[in-house]
């Protein structure tokens, strides 16, 4: 080896060894200073640490606050709390689960739906926390486990809080429900930086109201701090800050409105939203069918959630503001409007209508055979002329509709106070290219305007949307905000938080052309198709009538006729209004697979407008109208 | 032949081949400790113990493993075990379980493991590597370079997120850029650097991690929440005293007022039961333990072997300083375990497998140096 390199090569070691040196320093130096802390927190501190330490017999136990109530605009309670005992295991201090559960079955009934909840909660939960196993023990449960809490290591009863919604399914869809906490809550929650104010929380909204003013129903944990032995068992409470109960909640609902609405439907599926047009309140919100939230208090047990998650009518789904359904003939008013405002249609154009409209090859059929003959404008929404609709939607262009549509909010999410909107779609060329990826299927073929003009093809809006288009619409083109809730309130202070109207916006309209289609809409339910079901009304209205082809039937589907059959009937709408001269109330009514809106969905709506404008209650609550056969002669 | 004869001596010398005894018996006292302080700590978790020493088996059998391959053939894998780490890292972007809303785990097969884990190794393993080929004349570029590969992963850590095995990766890289000889200025610069990009840094960090932070300045602020477990580890620690409060008699333990006792605080507990005579035992093990690796990188026979080794000692130190440091309450609260004590089975593979490492260069070191 030359010396040069060797040199070169000792020289390195020999600098690699003094940073090793160096790091060996470095290491020493924070060494030291770990000793430092020590020597600081445990020798000169000791004494404060020592007794801090025997303080620390002082448990703080953080109190869970009392969850705010849910009430009506009356006042009527929707969602309360009352408490009960409940037997809880912590499951790391049992050793053998089973046995344990097994043998708490000798003392206090054990079901075997509340084993297989345990089951699911324990796979659910976090390492350090105590489960349910029974709740809403009895006092003579109480006292026989208290006899037999010797044998039970690890078990404890516990008085706890329960949530309940005295009316059952009532509003199911509005109050949503509460559940445990798991652990992708607790992530939001420690995202929000809440999670301390929920140490000694176990239930969280899930859906609804419940989920939507979560923080207001809440309220503040308070802490307790209890004297505890060498063993960890509390023996005296020395000092307390009380928890701060949620706020109460009351919605813009009036019960008795909403159970009229939903008895309309039957065992019917469908929704229905009704509001206030000048300030967005929400009167009445179904979904149908609904759930009993009651289940999920203390945990579902498999087979409920089963049953409801599985069955073919989706309970759980909520069609107001998630399901999606073409508006059908209630499209036409707005189509209407938007002819007298683009100037394509005055109040005198008519049109001669022979059942058919052509276009290019093909052949768009009226609903009815054989034609209105002549009609105009007010006789078009009158008798629901398709022929007049195919034709002015040609005229107009789907630019031109998509782009006056937009004002009334189809095709975008209400921005009601609930989770989980549908936005629906407004459907457009640009739509068109944005949902599809094959560039034949992205092209808009002037052929699918057609249909567009009577509120079918690729049309679909939530209910929640036709109902605020129509309250928009009444209120001559001033948008509010749809709210379920109008007002928060503290219960200790009393004091009052008003949920204002929010003016979204104002659909520049002449008032004339508004005027026009109001009135035409009252000329349905008093001489046209909505007159059968407004007949004898003692005040004003406006309305009209819909109905939606069902399209997209699953292949798998097929093999029970029966049900198919169903499922494939058109679904039924109405929208309307009341009085005319200044409305108070608008609404949209969807009845799924019912047929012709006239027959299903009006009844509905004029048992909602009666008992909101005269306070009368329908004729014969709970009957449903009798579901036919769509064979009859007869216009939507 | 001796050997025939007495064939039990046969088999102890073929298992003790190139294995260490010092660094072995200072890791495994310190690892006694961890048993011992676990069960104190697992007093309502029997299993945890026994789950301990299963981890801590499977552990030796890897240093075993590692320890017998020498440091030339541990060179060829740097390359192979960066990008493989990379890539679980990207996996675990794209298909990791959420825990705790930290997206750190990655399901193989039956079981599931953290891959920023691997990293700790991989990246020191190819930073040596990289300086090693360069060795004839490093240049600032090279060192640039050496900062980019090791920002590559410490970023995709950082962004999981978790803090605390960002940090440890980063120190494991930048040791070895240390000790390949970056110049002091260029280190002073850096430090300037670090420090300036401080302010954009805090921007980049979650909610929670901010609160942690600050919680440092004053835990008070908050005692139900992100002040809780600094408070009461310190008090675990303070009321500790001298001596301790003797095994099994933590009152802060047994009343369950220290969190994640058998993980990140388990320091606090041994401290509560043993006091600072305990504390020292074990800082005098640590610092045994880091200049035993140290001293073996002193004396490696390659360029390669003294950055790995290097690291790798100074890993342990890390892992022992911010852990302590954080229960102590001075550094603040990010996740890194206890070396050889925490409970789990990750970390513990991963120091054992820095020991093989260590003893491997260690029993290589004359080959080349004649």
């Amino acid at each position: 080896m030359r010396p040069a390199e060797l040199r070169d090569h000792e020289r390195e070691l020999y600098y690699f060894q003094l940073r090793i040196g160096f790091a060996g320093a470095v290491v020493l130096v924070a060494f030291a200073l770990l000793f430092a802390r020590f020597f600081y927190l445990q020798v000169v501190q000791h004494d404060r640490y020592a007794s801090k330490a025997e303080d620390n017999r002082i448990s703080i136990v953080p109190i869970a606050p009392n969850r705010g109530l849910i009430l009506d605009r009356n006042g009527v309670v929707l969602a309360r709390n009352y408490s009960a005992y409940t037997l809880e295991i912590f499951p790391a201090k049992v050793h053998d689960l089973e046995r344990t559960i097994g043998e708490l079955g000798e003392v206090v009934e054990i079901q075997s739906k509340d084993r297989s909840r345990f089951r699911k909660l324990l796979a659910e939960a976090r390492t350090a926390e105590s489960l349910p196993l029974r709740t809403r023990l009895s006092d003579e449960e109480v006292a026989r486990f208290a006899a037999n809490r010797y044998r039970f290591a690890g078990v404890e009863i516990k008085a706890r809080l329960f949530r309940q919604y005295p009316l059952g399914a009532t509003a199911s869809h509005v109050l949503g429900h509460i559940g445990r906490i798991s652990t992708r809550d607790r992530d939001r929650l420690e995202e929000l930086g809440v999670e301390a104010n929920y140490r000694g929380t176990d239930f969280i909204g899930k859906a609804g109201i419940e989920a939507s003013y979560q923080h207001e129903l809440h309220g503040t944990a308070g802490v307790e701090q209890v004297e505890i032995d060498a063993a960890g068992r509390g023996l005296r409470t020395l000092a307390r800050t009380a928890a701060q109960p949620g706020n109460n909640v009351k919605l813009t609902l009036d019960v008795r409105l909403q159970q009229i609405a939903e008895d309309g439907f039957g065992e019917r599926r469908g929704a229905l939203v009704a509001l206030e047009p000048q300030t967005g309140a929400v009167l009445a919100f179904v979904s149908r069918p609904g759930f009993d939230p009651n289940l999920f208090v203390d945990g579902i047990d498999p087979a409920n959630w089963d049953a409801l998650n599985n069955s073919p009518d989706r309970p759980l789904n909520n069609r107001a503001i998630a399901g999606v359904y073409p508006p059908g003939s209630t499209f036409k008013p707005f189509m209407a409007l938007a002819a007298l405002e683009l100037g394509k249609r005055t109040p005198r154009s008519v049109i001669h209508d022979p059942g058919y409209f052509v276009f290019g090859e093909r052949r768009f059929r009226d609903s009815k055979p054989g034609g209105h003959g002549t009609v105009d404008l007010y006789k078009s929404i009158v008798v629901s002329s398709d022929t007049f609709y195919y034709q002015l939607a040609n005229d107009l262009g789907i630019d031109a509709i998509a782009g006056f549509m937009q004002h009334f909010g189809f095709g975008a999410r209400t921005g009601i106070d609930l989770e989980g909107e549908a936005s629906g779609v407004l459907p457009s060329p640009q739509w068109k290219k944005k949902r599809f990826r094959q560039p034949e299927q992205q092209k808009w073929y002037a052929g699918e305007t057609i249909s567009i003009g009577i509120g079918q093809g690729y049309n679909a809006y939530t209910p929640a949307q036709l109902a605020l288009a129509v309250a928009t619409l009444a209120n001559q083109g001033a948008m509010y905000r749809p709210h379920l809730v109008s007002q928060v309130e503290n219960p200790r202070s009393g004091t009052r938080r008003a949920i204002e109207p929010e003016l979204v916006k104002r659909v520049p309209l002449r008032a004339e052309n508004v005027e026009f289609v109001l009135r035409a809409m009252a000329g349905v339910n008093r001489e046209g198709t909505g007159a059968r079901a407004f007949a004898g009304a003692q005040y004003t209205s406006g309305g009209k009538t819909g109905t939606a082809q069902v399209v997209g039937m699953k292949q798998n589907e097929k093999y029970d006729e029966r049900r198919v059959s169903e499922r494939l009937r058109d679904h039924a709408l109405f929208i309307a209004f009341a009085p005319l001269e200044s409305p108070r109330i608008a609404l949209a009514v969807l009845v799924e697979n019912s047929g012709f809106g006239a027959r299903a969905a009006a009844p509905i709506a004029r048992a909602v407008l009666d008992y909101y404008l005269l306070g009368k209650l329908p004729a014969a609550p709970n009957k449903p109208a009798p579901v036919e056969d769509a064979e009859e002669e007869e216009s939507d | 032949m001796e050997l025939a004869r007495n064939p039990l001596r046969s088999l102890t010398a073929y298992l003790a081949e190139g294995i260490d005894g010092t660094l072995l018996a200072i890791a495994l006292a310190i690892a006694a400790l961890g048993l011992v302080t676990l069960y104190s700590a697992s007093y309502d978790q029997p299993g945890r113990v026994a789950g301990q020493a299963a981890n801590l088996a499977v552990a030796l059998g890897a240093m075993w493993l590692v320890a017998r391959v020498p440091p030339q053939t541990l060179m060829r894998f740097a390359l192979p075990a960066y990008l493989f780490g990379l890539l679980l890292l990207v996996a675990v972007v794209l298909f990791g379980d959420v825990v705790n809303g930290a997206r750190r785990w990655l399901h193989i097969g039956v079981t599931r493991f953290q891959p920023s884990e691997m990293m700790k190794l991989a990246l020191p393993l190819l930073l040596a590597w990289y300086f090693h080929r360069r060795e004839a004349g490093l240049r600032p570029l090279d060192f640039a370079v050496g900062a980019a590969l090791l920002a590559l992963p410490v970023l995709m850590i950082a962004r999981q997120p978790d803090l605390g095995t960002a940090v440890l990766v980063a120190a494991a890289g930048f040791y070895v850029i240390f000790f390949a000889g970056v110049g002091w200025k260029l280190l002073a610069a850096l430090g300037v650097l670090g420090l300036a990009s401080l302010a954009p840094l805090w921007g980049l960090l979650h909610d929670y991690q901010r609160r942690r932070i600050l919680m440092l300045l004053d835990p008070a602020q908050d005692p139900l929440g992100a002040g809780y477990h600094i408070i009461q580890s310190t008090i675990a620690v303070g009321s500790g005293g001298l001596t301790g409060k003797g095994w099994l008699h933590g009152t802060q333990t047994h009343l369950e007022f220290i969190p994640e006792r058998h993980t990140d605080f388990v320091f606090a507990v041994f401290s509560e039961e043993f006091g600072l005579l305990g504390n020292c035992l074990l800082l005098v093990l640590y610092a045994l333990l880091v200049g035993r690796g140290l001293m073996i990188a002193a004396n490696a026979a390659s360029f390669f072997a003294r950055l790995l080794a290097g690291s790798i000692a100074l890993m342990f130190f890390t892992y022992a300083f911010v852990n302590m440091g954080m229960v102590a309450g001075i550094l603040p609260v990010v996740g890194v375990p206890l070396p050889f004590i925490s409970y789990g089975g990750t970390a513990l593979a991963t120091l054992f497998v820095g020991l093989g490492i260590l003893m491997s260069v260690h029993r290589h070191r004359k080959l080349v140096q004649t």
